[in-house]
């Protein structure tokens, strides 16, 4: 992906006005939406997401053609005094997966939400447009803005759009679970807030590339460094930090846990890497990268662990979403050479970008898959799925293939964002990152096999459906899922060819048992449930010492996760956190 | 220099001794009311730091609409005081928040000390290029001029958070009025001073959005006073708040935001970018867009205070 | 030491104050309270910044300042927002609470 060039122009480029255009557009459309009302909100988001898509391939093709990033001036002023747009490789990419998956959201989830019949409005229909435009606006804000201060307006802008989303249907846990969201996210900004605040006491403008040029390190930015990075780890939801997300995204309905999984915890991630590869990289160490990677690493075994002991459906994915997280900040210590210098734009970087548009397909796939079968049942008990696999073909197949993507077969994004990113460790000599590189696949591999056994199940009687669902959002969900699974041919462009391998080598076919068999063995061992066999049993007291002993593993593993989403801790934690990685960022220089 | 060392001192210990008895007292409908003294004494900070405009915007926002917000929350919260009480953390627990909180705090002295006085700065710019805006008020000009987005952004957050408000409206009651129905004695002083401030403080607004070209002043400030003017006759009986379906009223939120959008992409065609001012024609403009963003931003806050409608709109 | 640097060690102290209150008092209304004592420390430390750049007959820098105006309404809207949500789980509760549900209380929808 491209870098930042050294001299950056401080001059519009030619097609700038299309950053302009992006931005303005899903903001537009949030205002027609409120004031015309009614169903006009969900005709308004018709229309203005196929124009939106198409703004952004523009912007890819132009930045593509010209070769370095567009940028538009903000009323003609030129930082500092002004604010600039800037659209460099990382937020083209951006852009285009947020329109892309924000257009299937929005076919998923049609019928959902249409205006009753008989009524000129409703709560929910309206709201939910509304607020889709909303998340879609706010996130083209934070890929285009240039400015540190307009950037924490976007991240505003993005916690008033996606906490509503989590309580949109009124019940009294989701309030709750919107308000431990809304709090939460609100330290984080501020902690941003504050971060921006000594940048601009120590370096006078708060231009992402002014700063670039500008920055030392020097107590002031040591600070601001670590109160914005965790700050935005908060809102991103980083293992210890992840109090708030496995209730909100469990309990929003299923189209607003897709957008919320797949792209508004993106976001505040998208921030971290502007702030930590191009605004800061001189200031940041290589100890204090080891630590996010740590926390990334923490994140996919606890993460996957207590997804494997859910009981519902919903709960598994979201904290499926958790351990996936992890994944996003690997990329971290592996950005640095072996000399310790770094962040660079290299594979690392490559990487998670890739991982990141990998999970965001994947993950609103698997979402609306779950919410699919959670619509046709009426429940989503993950014990009582027997049968759906024959009911529902094509909405297992999309659960499927999306749990593919992301254990990372080929040719799936993720299978090429971790061979960048175990080139970029195998360069750096940083081998443990391998093992959890390699590891990992084994972890995500347990909770997709639970699930997949527990629908391959048969059933004895036919199925009791509650309603029908839509053939238009089960293909939406299969599009995604398949657009994960096959994203490394689309991506192989800009990458060297000869690092995705054909799916049926050996090698490969090899691998992907070896994972299967790992997942498999994790899932006998730590599901809440036997496997095989009665579904209707109860949990370990059954079975021999062994499984008595992986259950009571599994056990504690759940209990420490809910020990860390108490409010007490979790806020300590956040506090603790910062101080930890302002002392890292001193100490490793 | 003695005397303003003395009145900076006693500000700044009389702002702690408020802030550390806003955390540390029991009942929660204290520490509001101790927060709302913190805000206006913080107004007083921000003259002592010749930012009169911040003062302003605090002393309306931060301490005068927070203030009946957190009021009328906390008076309703007011049964659950006993049980949230229960739920203090012990001693271990208060004294590692309390290491962890001061090292941040000490670490943040350290920067604050260690940064250069006097301090990188933007003043020349803004006074090199203020005169292409024709304004006086170098911050209405940084705010409507130079970074724009910024509060055309902001706007755009105000109409999130109403929305998100919105949302929290039981089903029953959609498209209906928002608030509880205020009822007081019709000639008692609260109706007697409805009755009395609102014209005086819409008169007030107005001078204040019209002198925010040149002195302190602008249209937070006086969208504010519009608000806080509407919600004491709607607080006194006077008056209800429309219901929040109707369209009338949704155009008047927007209305600010809209103003600002085509103002800024005439811009494009007429003086070469999004969100500049044709030559000679800058002053005029900023006015139109304040005028019109003054009347959102007063129905956008009066909203936010009062919050999702309780009962439907029975018209 | 100068007015401004007295002023911006009130903010660093209003900054721990606010973060000491989130972490420690258990109603959500107070530690929405003490997110507005954190975000007005910060602010203050702006204001410094901003004073500390006072040039050209401007008393401070008026930069810092709009900025400064513009966070205070965001975070405004921020705390109307908390404050909304906080009686909306009050009034379908009973209660109001930021305590973990019970293992097991399934959130699903």
């Amino acid at each position: 992906m491209s870098a930042l060039p050294n001299a950056i122009p401080a001059l519009t480029t030619a097609g700038g006005f299309l950053l302009v255009l992006a931005l303005m557009l899903p903001l537009v459309g949030v205002l027609l939406a409120l004031v015309l009302g009614g169903r006009n909100a969900r005709r308004v988001v018709f229309v203005t997401l196929p124009l939106g898509l198409a703004l952004a391939v523009a912007i890819a093709v132009e930045a593509l053609q010209t070769g370095h990033p567009l940028v538009y001036l903000l009323g003609g002023w030129a930082p500092p005094l002004g604010v600039a747009l800037r659209a460099d490789g990382l937020s083209v990419v951006m852009l285009l997966t947020t329109a892309a998956i924000i257009l299937a959201v929005a076919i998923y989830a049609r019928d959902d939400f249409s205006t009753p019949a008989g009524a000129s409005e409703a709560r929910a229909p309206l709201l939910f447009w509304a607020l889709l435009l909303a998340v879609w606006g706010s996130l083209n804000v934070i890929f285009l803005a240039g400015d540190l201060f307009t950037l924490y307006v976007a991240l505003e802008l993005l916690t008033f759009a996606g906490v509503p989303l989590v309580s949109l249907d009124g019940r009294p846990e989701t309030l709750q679970a919107a308000l431990r969201y809304l709090l939460y996210a609100l330290i984080g900004s501020v902690l941003y807030m504050l971060g921006a605040v000594l940048l601009y006491g120590a370096y006078g403008t708060l231009d992402i590339a002014l700063l670039a040029q500008r920055v030392r390190p020097e107590p002031a930015t040591v600070a601001a460094a670590a109160l914005m990075t965790v700050g935005l780890l908060a809102k991103t939801a980083l293992f210890p930090l992840h109090l708030w997300l496995p209730p909100a995204h469990a309990g929003a309905p299923a189209a607003a846990s897709a957008v919320l999984s797949a792209l508004v915890v993106k976001g505040s991630w998208f921030l971290v890497v502007r702030l930590w590869f191009d605004v800061m990289p001189g200031v940041v160490t290589l100890p204090a990268a080891q630590l996010l990677g740590a926390l990334g690493a923490a994140a996919i075994v606890v993460g996957s662990v207590v997804a494997l002991r859910q009981e519902r459906l919903k709960l598994l994915v979201a904290y499926s979403t958790m351990a996936q997280i992890g994944y996003l900040f690997l990329m971290f210590p592996l950005a640095f050479d072996t000399a310790g210098n770094g962040p660079v734009h290299g594979a690392a970087l490559s990487g998670g970008l890739l991982q990141v548009v990998s999970h965001a397909t994947a993950k609103a796939g698997m979402f609306m898959a779950a919410g699919l079968i959670y619509a046709a049942l009426g429940h989503d008990r993950i014990a009582d799925l027997a049968g759906v696999a024959r009911a529902m073909p094509v909405t297992v197949l999309a659960f499927a293939l999306a749990g593919l993507a992301l254990m990372g077969v080929v040719p799936s994004g993720a299978y090429l964002a971790k061979k960048l990113m175990l080139d970029a460790a195998d360069g750096s000599g940083q081998w443990w990152w391998m093992i959890v590189l390699q590891g990992g696949a084994v972890f995500t591999a347990g909770y997709v096999v639970l699930v997949l056994v527990s629908v391959l199940r048969r059933r004895s009687g036919p199925l009791p459906l509650v309603k029908r669902v839509s053939r238009l959002a089960e293909f939406a969900a299969l599009v995604l899922a398949m657009s994960s699974l096959l994203l490394a041919l689309a991506a192989l462009g800009p990458v060297p060819g000869d690092l995705v391998s054909s799916p049926l080598a050996p090698k490969e076919l090899g691998t992907l048992l070896a994972v299967f068999l790992g997942g498999a063995l994790l899932a006998l061992g730590l599901s809440h449930r036997p496997l095989l066999g009665a579904a209707r049993v109860a949990t370990g007291a059954h079975g021999g010492p062994l499984r008595r002993a992986a259950v009571a593993v599994g056990g504690a593993f759940e209990l420490a996760d809910l020990l860390v989403r108490r409010w007490q801790f979790a806020s300590l934690g956040l506090l603790t956190l910062v101080v930890l990685v302002g002392g890292l960022l001193v100490i490793g220089r | 220099m003695i005397m303003a060392m003395l009145l900076d001192g006693s500000l700044v210990l009389l702002i702690l001794v408020v802030a550390v008895w806003t955390v540390a007292v029991h009942d929660s409908f204290a520490a509001v009311v101790g927060y709302t003294v913190y805000g206006l004494l913080l107004a007083l900070a921000w003259v002592r730091l010749a930012a009169v405009d911040a003062a302003l915007t605090e002393a309306a926002i931060g301490g005068g609409l927070t203030g009946v917000l957190l009021i009328r929350a906390a008076v309703r919260l007011r049964r659950t005081e006993a049980v949230s009480r229960a739920e203090t953390p012990g001693p271990l627990f208060r004294a590692m928040a309390a290491l962890v909180a001061a090292s941040i705090a000490a670490a943040l002295a350290v920067v604050v000390l260690s940064l250069p006085e006097p301090g990188p700065t933007l003043a020349p710019y803004v006074a090199q290029h203020i005169a292409t805006t024709g304004l006086g008020n170098a911050v209405t000009a940084v705010l409507l001029s130079f970074r724009a987005i910024d509060t055309l952004l902001e706007a755009v957050v105000l109409i999130f958070a109403l929305i998100a408000v919105w949302t929290l409206t039981p089903e029953r009651f959609w498209g209906g009025l928002p608030g509880p129905k205020y009822e007081t004695d019709p000639n008692g002083m609260l109706a007697y001073l409805a009755r009395l401030l609102p014209p005086i403080g819409i008169v007030v607004a107005v001078y204040v959005l019209w002198v925010g070209a040149d002195l302190p002043g602008g249209k937070f400030q006086a969208g504010t006073l519009l608000a806080a003017m509407w919600l004491l006759a709607i607080m006194a009986g006077l008056t209800e708040a429309p219901p929040i379906s109707s369209r009338w009223l949704r155009g008047m939120l927007v209305a600010g935001t809209v103003v600002f959008l085509v103002i800024g992409f005439a811009g494009v065609p007429l003086a070469g970018a999004f969100l500049a001012y044709p030559e000679g024609y800058a002053k005029p403009l900023i006015i139109a867009i304040e005028a019109a963003s003054m009347a959102s931003i007063a129905f956008t806050l009066a909203l936010l205070v009062l919050g999702p409608p309780e009962r439907s709109d029975r018209r | 030491m100068s007015a401004a640097t007295l002023y911006g060690l009130c903010g660093a102290a209003l900054v721990g104050l606010g973060l000491y209150g989130l972490l420690v008092n258990p109603q959500p209304l107070r530690k929405i309270l003490s997110f507005n004592l954190v975000g007005s420390g910060v602010f203050l430390l702006f204001g410094v910044v901003a004073r500390r750049g006072a040039a050209l007959g401007m008393g401070g820098d008026p930069v810092p300042q709009a900025l400064v105006i513009t966070g205070i309404v965001v975070a405004f809207s921020a705390t109307a927002l908390a404050v909304a949500l906080l009686l909306r789980l009050h009034d379908a509760t009973g209660s109001a609470t930021l305590a973990a549900p019970e293992p097991g209380a399934p959130p699903a929808a």
